[in-house]
């Protein structure tokens, strides 16, 4: 049998092995995707039930977007083409500081979850990996959709969008932080200290 | 996450005087004046509003809601639920006109079980019958018609909107059947009725959704640029007309990956 193993085969089967390899290991899967905003809403709903203090809830809220938002690729986008001209330093300042800013920001809306729940309605397909599009049913309104933008670039699963009945927060916070380094005359620094006070 | 019905608290009421700002004309497709989608070509006239109605919310506005906040929350969805039978008529004339048979169908029905059942609106049988919630206006009205929205405009009291939506408020107030002059005295004193609910419910929202605006009007860099921004994007959005904005900031700028290695 070993006799019939040509060159030819052996050669064929080692590039199948190469392609193999070459895809990647894990790439995000629409479940993965389904589960993170699962796993989202689950730790939100604990927090809330902890029956900790209202400061003790928001700390743990800053932590869970910490934790699931890729903060990272926010802080960037947010900066826009202004970032281009900042230094190293200056970057690793903004970013500490858009991070406490995010997170205080977004981390007490998470509150206005308190008796309500997420469904998830669908998936789909976009260019840094899914869209999880849900339904909010909060206490005494109206269902609206939020929408969550998650990749693995960050090298895990994260969201690195959100869409509140069309409003984005990349967008919204581009706008914000454009706004603040106006209002500074472009001076990033002076921004990035606004910016700290801010949150 | 409720950073979000936002704009249903900027919203559009239905009472008041608006004709003054018709603002000449029905919003033709007009070119974008800037890249990101934003035509303002009144932005000097509508920062002096956005100043205006600032003032308004801080020092009255927002005091009332925290007021109105303290009504027991079930008195408060009575009223609400009062004011959304009674735009019921609005809303299935403006499905009809859009062609939205279903959403007609919903109006209609939600207007008869509600004003029966739910003793003239009071209650809200419907929704708790699975029959779904259903809102447009005239601003939706004349986009399915095919109208350009037309330019940002920052309306007295009413707030953010643009020349489209604007039309749409005043044809809505107009041809409200509850809101029509009648020479009858006791239909006339009852016409008062449907915006005074209307503005309870928009204080209602102020005060419900208290933190967000809040945040958007007194805590960012510029409250104008911000209502501005989430305004059109939710307007857009209830539109069907935000064409996909899928935001790739990994592809953004490729310069400036923080995960390149």
């Amino acid at each position: 049998m070993p006799s019939n193993l040509t060159r030819r085969d052996v050669f064929l089967s080692a590039s199948a092995l190469t392609l193999i390899a070459a895809t990647p290991a894990a790439a995000l899967t629409e479940a993965a995707a389904r589960a993170l905003v699962d796993e989202v809403v689950a730790d939100i709903d604990r927090v809330i039930n902890s029956g900790q203090s209202d400061a003790a809830i928001l700390r743990e809220f800053e932590n869970l977007f910490a934790r699931y938002a890729d903060v990272n690729i926010m802080a960037q986008y947010a900066l826009g083409a202004d970032g281009r001209s900042a230094s190293a330093s200056q970057k690793r300042a903004f970013n500490d500081a858009f991070t406490t800013y995010i997170t205080r920001k977004y981390g007490r809306q998470f509150r206005d979850f308190v008796g309500g729940r997420v469904e998830i309605q669908s998936a789909r397909q976009i260019n840094a990996g899914y869209e999880i599009r849900t339904l909010a049913y909060l206490r005494g309104e109206g269902p609206f959709e939020v929408n969550f933008h998650i990749s693995d670039k960050s090298g895990s699963n994260k969201f690195f969008n959100v869409y509140i009945e069309g409003v984005n927060l990349l967008l919204t916070e581009r706008g914000e932080i454009g706004a603040m380094l106006d209002r500074r005359g472009g001076d990033i620094n002076a921004m990035i200290g606004d910016l700290r006070n801010a949150s | 996450m409720p950073a979000l019905p936002l704009p249903k608290a900027f919203a559009r009421p239905t009472f008041a005087l608006l004709t003054a700002l018709a603002l000449g004309g029905c919003a033709t497709q007009e070119a974008v004046t800037r890249a990101d989608g934003i035509n303002d070509p009144y932005e000097t006239q509508n920062r002096k509003i956005h100043g205006f109605n600032k003032g308004l919310d801080k020092n009255l506005v927002r005091p009332v809601s925290q007021a109105y906040g303290v009504v027991p929350v079930e008195i408060r969805n009575t009223v609400n639920n009062f004011s959304e039978n009674l735009s019921m008529p609005r809303v299935a004339v403006n499905s009809l006109l859009q062609g939205d048979l279903r959403g007609t169908g919903l109006a209609t029905l939600r207007f008869v079980m509600n004003s029966t059942l739910g003793i003239g609106g009071l209650f809200d049988p419907a929704t708790e019958l699975n029959i779904p919630q259903h809102t447009t206006d005239f601003g939706e009205t004349l986009a399915v018609w095919g109208a350009g929205e037309g330019a940002y405009v920052e309306l007295p009291v009413f707030g953010p909107s643009t020349q489209r939506d604007t039309v749409g408020l005043v044809v809505d107030f107009f041809t409200n059947p509850l809101t029509t002059n009648t020479n009858n005295k006791f239909d006339d004193d009852l016409r008062s009725v449907p915006p005074s609910t209307a503005a309870a419910s928009v204080l209602n929202d102020r005060e419900k959704f208290s933190d967000t605006i809040d945040s958007v009007l007194y805590e960012s860099a510029d409250s104008y640029a911000q209502s501005r921004s989430i305004y059109l994007q939710n307007r857009r959005f209830e539109l069907g007309q935000d064409s996909q904005t899928d935001i790739d900031p990994f592809a953004a700028d490729p310069y400036e990956d923080p995960y390149a290695e």
